[in-house]
């Protein structure tokens, strides 16, 4: 039986931490518990920090017993990517390339949540380098999704997915470039928000697909993503793509969250969603039917160009990630290997033995699209179809505030399942690689269950630099329905 | 080859280090020298997760200088990536420019030896960083130091309007002149800061057909004497395997060839299997740089006149030879020195002397400028007047000049000092001559003889003038009263 | 005809063989084994297959989109940052000797610059 104290959410938890109800000490202690019960099992955590995490609750108790400022976040033990820089303990990218590399910085996020007084759990699991939907890809471990131990918990932020739903934190970061932080939300019921592109700095963010890569949040409730994205959220002068506060302004995104979007149009495209499994257009009708007892308006558009994202986003994301994953070559940083001839094999021996199939796989399709004689062919026809994606949300937008559609088109998928077919695996992205294209946030909230009990995701799209809306959107949902308070049974919070 | 004629045809690609404070994309301080790896962060080092972040100083250097060289300047100008694999290459990518450079279409006026100048095309100009230093000699391995990586190299590459070894080194001079005058560059060789890589090939005339010999291309120079025999040795070369293979540009792809400076001649690199296909596309960190109408008239304000229109104008307005002109505008300070000198004033030719010959010595010596000896323009040039004037010997100029770099006192004031002070007075002199010639009748009589006692003769009236005075009666004043009053 | 039909896997002739495989891993410095270098071709095939579905669009009149982001001039003054420590530069470093990195003779200049 889990502590109570894990089923509170992250504000809920930090009021109380603020008003002095409930010491931070407890509540990490609480979550080392039940990573001590549980982590065996799901495998969401590739380190964890317990000496380094309770000494900083300590610190915060004194803080606050004394009166002292202390941040928002201050005492909630929250969970990080392990494809995020951090100072301390190692950052892996759940590869063996990068096992037992010690980063000399943090990144502007953790920078962000230590000076928010957030206390660092540890270190999530994720497929390797994020390239991945399922985690399957890791090369470190295996986790799990809590709900089904024999189904995958999404990816590429799995691990940071699982924690969150099995209560092994309170709150998590991911990353997210063609729906690791959405559809892993979806798969294990929790939420997941992926922001505007550049809305969040990629200072010390492992790259993989540089022009469509976002930190983001996974929680428990709508709320505690608005809580999170107020510490997260912020320009970076150390990051070039970062959107300065004069043209996109950061405003508080907790303020209004309760406040429902009157007169709310919602856009959905019809064809694009019959390719999901019928639970989930189930799930997905069941949630606009809820949205219209609100007073929202259902509006059908066409956006023809959809069903060309994944092609689109294969060769920009790989292109961009093969680039990327070149400085891993065993010279600076990283593993080498034990005898190379020459120097040359240092580079190709070392990357061959350090980097798992897929990003291999994924490396030489990006080599290949930007090679010579094909950049045209794929390259840059695929950033001219991002355009065409692009105009189709520019125009959709015009006659609605956001956009519905499923998260995913089934719910979680057996481990094994998919891993033997890449194309199979990619294609299952379809309904989150368009955010990632077109730049815009996204968030996925749990809208339903299957006929397994496994969590369904509802996906909702904004325009760009519009968070606060879409957060109030997704609370509108919240505050009629209570999928997002359920647990999975592993967590042990039943109440 | 000698029934030949031939052509030499040159084009040249120029690295040049630009002189911010700090890397082209990260904040690290570009110091040369140092302890290896003392000047690198992680985005310099290529850690995982870092970002670039683009060094505005050096955007303005490479348009300062791309406006210099009458390049067309692009209003939007974007960031690639470069990739291949070398381990001073931290990233395994080089953020470059490729398809949209910051400059195109420009030209460099050359002064060649002959007095002439001769205008080279430039093809475009481009901003990118420089990889760090690989090291073999240290012992069965090579070591890498990245305190380099990441300076901000600007590359420019002409068409190949070169003729011979001499245009080429002629060219790089005048760029090192150039870069070095905006204050863009030290442009100092012993510190690698100018890199060059010609191509080259001939175009042969035999028997009335035209023939082109495959262009190579030349790596590793760093001097300007390499460069000019690197281009001589190739021509050379070139003209033989002509000769025994009559090989030509149709039947051979460009090869890369490395100067070895220790043995002088080209060497064959290792014939790769491709060309290295680099797989350029924009760098998605950097956004596009937009040059707006303001902004560039902001950074024209910090152009100059450019040394070849200054050393025009010193022949021009200030009726110097060519090579005077030359080397009073090998640097900026020493011409600017000049001028302000000459406008305060003084005679041209006369501040060139007394610069190039003194002044020159005299900074050589203190390791400084010729305009940082603490002799400033007005004193220079009240100085120059005196000898102007005629109150000083040019022999005495030079000792003042030396003496007010030491004292920073008036020449005024260190001509009395040092009793230089001469008497031009023609009056005074004759006076003076006239006693000599009447207390020595002999000499007078062999000096007017018009034999072979005359120039002796005339010496020693000249030396009893110059003992009477002193020393500080003019020679060349008393020399003429002498011949007037004895011819 | 449902949307997640691949075409690839009808086409008879691979659209990246083996050579191209090894071609791509070199330019990739990826040391392949026999066995990978037949999987990659067959499932890069297979991608590559479905990835023509944009040859399907008319895209003459469309910008290339490389940023989704309305932004230019971002830059930084030429102000000194401090550097790492070289301890902390060399932690992570496989091998190094004194404060350089090391890597195996480099025999002749295969740099690309």
């Amino acid at each position: 039986m889990a502590d109570a104290i894990l089923n509170l959410t992250c504000k809920q938890l930090r009021d109380q931490i603020a008003a002095g109800d409930v010491k931070s000490l407890a509540a990490v202690e609480a979550v080392f518990a039940q990573i001590e019960a549980l982590d065996d099992k799901v495998g969401a955590y590739i380190s964890t920090f317990k000496d380094r995490a309770l000494e900083a609750a300590q610190t915060i108790d004194r803080k606050i017993a004394t009166g002292e400022s202390t941040g928002p976040l201050a005492g909630v033990p929250v969970a990080i990517k392990d494809n995020m820089c951090t100072d301390f303990g190692t950052t892996t990218c759940a590869s063996k390339i990068l096992e037992n590399f010690l980063a000399p910085y943090n990144a502007h996020v953790v920078e962000k949540l230590r000076d928010a007084d957030a206390v660092i759990v540890g270190k999530t699991n994720l497929d390797e380098f994020a390239m991945g939907s399922s985690t399957e890809n890791s090369a470190l471990k295996q986790t799990v999704n809590p709900w089904d131990k024999t189904r995958v918990p999404g990816g590429s932020s799995g691990g940071s997915a699982a924690a969150t739903a099995a209560r092994m934190c309170f709150a998590a970061l991911g990353s997210d470039t063609g729906g690791s932080i959405r559809q892993p939300a979806g798969f294990c019921g929790v939420v997941g928000l992926k922001p505007t592109y550049g809305r969040v700095s990629r200072f010390g963010l492992v790259a993989y697909g540089s022009s469509l890569d976002q930190i983001g949040t996974l929680t428990g409730d709508v709320a505690d993503a608005a809580l999170m994205m107020n510490v997260i959220a912020s320009h970076d002068k150390r990051d070039s793509t970062s959107i300065s506060e004069n043209t996109a302004p950061i405003c508080d995104y907790l303020e209004k969250i309760d406040e429902d979007v009157k007169g709310l149009k919602i856009a959905v495209v019809p064809e694009f969603n019959a390719g999901a499994d019928r639970n989930v257009q189930n799930a997905l009708k069941s949630a606009l039917d809820i949205y219209k007892a609100l007073g929202a308006q259902i509006i059908e558009v066409k956006m023809p160009h959809l069903d060309y994202a994944i092609a689109a986003y294969y060769i920009i994301a790989t292109a961009e990630a093969s680039s990327n994953l070149a400085r891993y070559d065993g010279v600076h940083y990283g593993h080498r290997t034990e005898k190379p001839a020459d120097y040359v094999e240092v580079y190709s021996k070392s990357r061959a033995e350090g980097f798992g199939t897929e990003v291999k796989r994924r490396i030489m399709l990006g080599t290949y699209a930007l090679s010579s004689g094909y950049y045209d062919a794929y390259y840059l026809k695929a950033l001219k179809v991002r355009n065409l994606i692009r105009t189709d949300f520019t125009k959709a937008f015009e006659k609605a505030d956001c956009i519905m559609m499923p998260t995913s088109p089934t719910t979680a998928f057996k481990i094994g399942e998919k891993i033997e077919d890449p194309l199979q695996m990619y294609l299952a992205d379809i309904y989150t690689i368009s955010a990632n294209l077109a730049g815009l946030p996204a968030i996925s909230i749990p809208c339903g269950f299957d006929a397994d009990s496994l969590p369904i995701g509802l996906q909702i799209l904004s325009p760009a630099f519009t968070e606060d809306k879409l957060l109030r959107i997704a609370r509108m949902f919240e505050s009629k329905t209570d999928y997002h308070t359920r647990k999975p049974k592993l967590a042990g919070c039943e109440k | 080859m000698s029934d030949a004629e031939y052509k030499v045809i040159v084009g040249l690609e120029i690295h040049v280090h630009l002189a911010t404070r700090t890397k082209m994309f990260c904040g690290c301080e570009l110091i040369y020298g140092g302890e290896a790896n003392s000047r690198v962060c992680p985005v310099c080092i290529g850690m995982p997760g870092v970002l670039p972040v683009m060094n505005k100083q050096a955007y303005e250097f490479a348009v300062l200088t791309a406006l210099a060289l009458n390049c067309k300047i692009s209003n939007f100008t974007k960031w690639d990536r470069k990739s291949y694999y070398y381990p001073d290459l931290p990233k395994n990518y080089q953020i470059s420019q490729y398809d949209l450079p910051l400059a195109e279409a420009g030209y460099i006026e050359v002064p060649l030896e002959s007095g002439q100048t001769k205008k080279i095309r430039i093809i475009r100009v481009h901003l990118e960083e420089d990889a760090g230093k690989n090291t073999h000699t240290l012992g069965n391995f090579s070591a890498v130091d990245l305190n380099r990586a990441g300076t901000p190299l600007l590359e420019i590459v002409t068409e190949p309007d070169m003729n011979s070894a001499a245009e080429v080194r002629a060219l790089a001079v005048e760029l090192q002149r150039i870069v070095r005058y905006l204050g863009v560059s030290d442009a100092d060789m012993q510190k690698g800061h100018m890199r060059f890589e010609p191509n080259i090939n001939l175009q042969i005339t035999k028997a009335g057909a035209e023939y082109k010999t495959p262009i190579v291309e030349v790596k590793n120079l760093n001097s300007f004497r390499a460069v000019e025999r690197s281009v001589a040795f190739e021509v050379r070369r070139q003209l033989d395997d002509f000769g025994e293979t009559g090989r030509t540009m149709a039947s051979g792809n460009k090869s890369t060839r490395g100067w070895d400076d220790e043995r002088e001649l080209t060497v064959l690199q290792r014939e790769k299997e491709e060309a290295h296909d680099y797989r350029y596309f924009p760098d998605p960190d950097l956004v596009p740089v937009e040059l707006t109408d303001e902004w560039l008239s902001q950074i024209k304000a910090h152009l100059c006149e450019l040394p070849i229109e200054k050393q025009k104008r010193f022949v021009t307005e200030y009726k110097l030879s060519d090579y005077d002109a030359g080397v009073l505008t090998g640097d900026r300070n020493t011409a600017e020195f000049f001028d302000a000198v000459v406008k305060a004033g003084a005679d041209a030719k006369r501040v060139c002397n007394l610069l190039t010959q003194t002044g020159m010595k005299l900074a050589n010596e203190a390791g400084c400028n010729v305009a940082d000896l603490g002799v400033d323009a007005a004193s220079l040039a009240k100085l120059a007047k005196m000898a102007q004037a005629g109150d000083i010997s040019a022999t005495a100029s030079a000792t003042i000049f030396e003496e007010m770099a030491n004292t920073k006192k008036a020449p005024d004031v260190i001509a009395a000092e040092l009793n230089l002070i001469q008497t031009s007075d023609a009056g005074e002199l004759e006076a003076v001559v006239d006693e000599v010639l009447a207390a020595n009748p002999d000499a007078v009589a062999d000096a007017a003889s018009g034999g072979k006692k005359t120039k002796k003769a005339r010496g020693f009236l000249l030396g009893q003038v110059m003992q009477k005075t002193k020393g500080q009666a003019n020679p060349k004043v008393v020399s003429q009263i002498l011949n007037k009053k004895l011819s | 005809m449902s949307r997640f039909f691949v075409f690839g896997r009808l086409q008879m002739a691979k659209k990246i063989d083996e050579t191209q495989v090894r071609h791509v891993a070199k330019l990739a410095r990826l040391d392949l084994t026999d066995d990978e270098v037949a999987r990659f071709s067959t499932q890069l095939s297979a991608i590559l297959g479905y990835v023509e579905k944009l040859n399907e669009l008319d895209t003459d009149s469309a910008e290339p989109l490389a940023h989704c982001l309305p932004m230019h001039n971002v830059f930084r003054e030429d102000v000194v940052t401090e550097s790492l420590d070289t301890e902390l530069a060399l932690r992570n470093a496989p091998q190094h000797f004194e404060t350089f990195f090391k890597v195996p003779k480099i025999l002749e200049d295969d740099s690309g610059a």
